[in-house]
């Protein structure tokens, strides 16, 4: 199945990109989404357990995701 | 009732948030506003760009300006935070909140910024007097240096 990673900020520069499009396991969870974006070139720069959010909601780290589902990588937040 | 917020990316206009959620039903009207300070962690600053997931950020305002109603009893309450390139003293944000007393009106502008700034999917990068520019965490220290402390 095929989800979408957003990136942002400073992990959208390290990567290159602000949104990739991932081929995963049918039931892989957030943290394998993680995994896979950090083996992309550039991935080094996510730590291991980010901050997500699936959909609009912040997301733990084991919970599933679906198939379109649209995944972001939310970098330490600044606002204010 | 008046609950309102707004990403926005224009100046924000103080007044007109304060005509907004004025009621005679309130006693006190607590103004919080954030802006672009000329040093930030030793450097001297020119501006900060702010930049969002804005759906995100947009549902998450609005879900932090609901529990400040309900958990502090508000019902007059407007909140914009900026984007884009904002200049040294311009707001980026402004928490105006109305209530009859002013411990509530208080209370509750304070949990509005802590909350802002522990889950609302804001990004800054600063620029400096020299030209460059840095990612900024949410305790404002520049990301580099963050990782430069961590290696040592």
């Amino acid at each position: 199945m095929t989800v979408t990673a957003l990136l942002f900020a400073s992990y959208a520069e390290a990567l290159g990109s602000d949104r990739v499009e991932l081929a995963c396991a049918e039931s892989a969870t957030v943290g394998e989404v993680v995994a896979q974006l950090r083996a992309l070139p550039g991935g080094a720069a996510l730590p291991a357990a980010p901050l997500v959010a699936v959909n609009l909601t912040y997301a733990r780290t084991d919970q599933r995701v679906a198939s379109g589902d649209e995944i972001a990588i939310i970098p330490p937040v600044a606002g204010g | 009732m008046s609950v309102r917020t707004a990403i926005v990316r224009r100046a924000i206009d103080v007044a007109a948030l304060l005509a907004e959620v004025h009621d005679t039903a309130n006693g006190a009207t607590v103004v919080f506003l954030g802006h672009v300070r000329e040093v930030n962690d030793g450097r001297a600053v020119t501006g900060i760009e702010y930049s969002a997931y804005g759906e995100m950020a947009e549902r998450e305002l609005a879900s932090i300006a609901g529990e400040c109603a309900s958990a502090f009893g508000i019902a007059h309450l407007a909140i914009e935070h900026r984007l884009g390139t904002i200049a040294l003293g311009e707001a980026s944000i402004a928490i105006i909140v109305a209530h009859p007393h002013r411990a509530a009106a208080y209370e509750a502008s304070r949990f509005v910024i802590e909350e802002v700034k522990r889950r609302l999917p804001i990004w800054k990068r600063e620029g400096y007097v020299d030209g460059s520019s840095e990612w900024v965490n949410a305790s404002g220290v520049p990301q580099q240096r963050t990782a430069r402390e961590h290696q040592s």
